[in-house]
């Protein structure tokens, strides 16, 4: 009988799961590779959530030293109050509580959609030296129908014990004024000021909850 | 005799080494490609007291070509052995000959003091370059504590053109040796039409002593 389907163990290759089937270096056999360096790990989509958190060990997420950088890709977060923070904390392996020491940096720039105005400043508000408060990464998000906020967050090396997590967030969406909306945009760096495994991260507004929105995670593989 | 094992060249497709095999845009054939998704591994370099890190096209299974349009390399927990170096790139259109492109530049840069008696966002002219071959900085400097490190990411566009100068866009996140959370946004060109077939990084002063820089193709 003809042979019509190839199974995974037809190929001259020892299979590895979640890899792919390629050339080897020098096009003349077969290895497993990965067919992209950033996996999609996990997408929570909110629904009037509370918070959004993405725990390793549990419903698929992987947050560990699977991966040496992770990043969350943010999609339309609607807020349900007016004027609400988006922010994010992380919770460090054996501990309890997202309420880790963060430094970090918090600047951004707005443009009125009426042309009325344009700023790029330090923001203060949004800022933490040695706090233990969620991080702002988007503030004063307008609860319009049409409105959100759209970015991504960098965790790297989350795993180490030997150097302090760093974070990179850039968003941007339409800022509430109460009577002028604008186009605004942030940008937070900073670090978690511990050694221990990060291997939780919680997201959530500053009042009320994430009403709509999605949250990847992806890991960004280095071999 | 029976078929045990399917060998590379069993499949109706051209071997392309490196490649992943997959279904074709009209699902009706083989091809060979990047697989699942666009970000593609390319090197990895672990910095161990190093004085430079050098991604040099063609060498030690580097790709730095007209393979792809844009390049990303990532920095993770990169450590200085000295508190007075800044972290740095330049380029070469020789592959690794000489790094000496000419750049032009910015730089923005945001800090805030552990104690919080301390905290801006201004830009940070003795860190841009202006028509210069020197090599351009890309974080202030590092703290030398053992948890203290650098971190970001670096994208260099279409280097392979003869067209069109070389853009770049990066981000870096550090950790300060007095306590300071910095941030430093770089952007540029290497003001040149030739290709850029290697960058390399370094510090200033002293060497990476440890840490990892990972090169990707985005396809």
């Amino acid at each position: 009988m003809a042979i019509s389907k190839f199974n995974y163990n037809s190929f001259n290759v020892t299979p590895v799961a979640g890899r792919a089937l390629a050339f080897d270096a020098d096009a003349d056999g077969f290895t497993t590779a990965s067919g992209s360096s950033m996996i999609l790990i996990k997408t929570l989509t909110a629904s009037s959530s509370a918070t959004l958190d993405f725990v390793d060990g549990t419903s698929d997420v992987v947050l560990d030293d699977t991966y040496p950088v992770y990043k969350f890709e943010f999609i339309n977060i609607h807020a349900a109050t007016d004027q609400a923070d988006f922010n994010f904390q992380v919770n460090v392996a054996g501990a309890s509580g997202f309420n880790e020491t963060i430094t970090s940096t918090h600047f951004g720039g707005y443009h009125r959609s009426g042309d009325g105005a344009s700023s790029l400043g330090y923001q203060s508000g949004g800022h933490q030296a040695q706090g233990t408060s969620y991080q702002r990464i988007f503030a004063d998000s307008n609860n319009g129908n049409t409105d959100s906020s759209s970015g991504h967050l960098y965790l790297f090396n989350p795993s180490s014990t030997t150097f302090v997590t760093h974070f990179m967030a850039r968003t941007v969406g339409r800022g509430s004024d109460t009577s002028n909306a604008s186009s605004t945009f942030y940008y937070t760096g900073g670090y978690v000021n511990a050694t221990a495994a990060v291997d939780e991260v919680s997201f959530k507004m500053s009042s009320g909850d994430i009403d709509a929105g999605i949250i990847k995670l992806y890991g960004i593989a280095d071999s | 005799m029976a078929i045990s094992k399917l060998n590379f060249n069993s499949l109706n497709v051209t071997p392309s080494a490196s490649s992943a095999i997959g279904f074709d845009s009209g699902a009706d054939d083989l091809e060979t490609g990047a697989g699942g998704g666009s970000m593609v591994f390319i090197k990895k370099l672990t910095a161990s007291s190093s004085g430079t890190l050098s991604f040099v096209d063609g060498s030690s299974s580097v790709v730095l070509d007209n393979t792809y349009k844009e390049y990303v390399f990532i920095f993770n927990n990169l450590h200085s052995s000295s508190n007075t170096g800044l972290f740095q790139v330049n380029f070469s259109v020789d592959t690794g000959s000489n790094y000496n492109v000419v750049k032009t530049s910015t730089c923005i840069q945001a800090y805030h003091l552990e104690d919080d008696s301390e905290a801006a966002l201004g830009y940070a002219g003795s860190y841009d370059l202006a028509q210069s071959a020197n090599f351009l900085t890309l974080n202030f400097v590092s703290g030398t504590d053992n948890d203290e490190s650098t971190s970001g990411v670096f994208t260099l566009f279409n280097p392979s053109s003869t067209t069109f100068v070389k853009h770049f866009i990066s981000r870096v996140q550090g950790t300060e040796g007095s306590g300071y959370s910095m941030d430093f946004s770089v952007a540029g060109y290497g003001n040149t039409t030739s290709a850029i077939d290697a960058v390399q990084f370094k510090m200033s002063t002293g060497d990476i002593d440890a840490g990892t820089i990972t090169l990707y193709g985005i396809a």
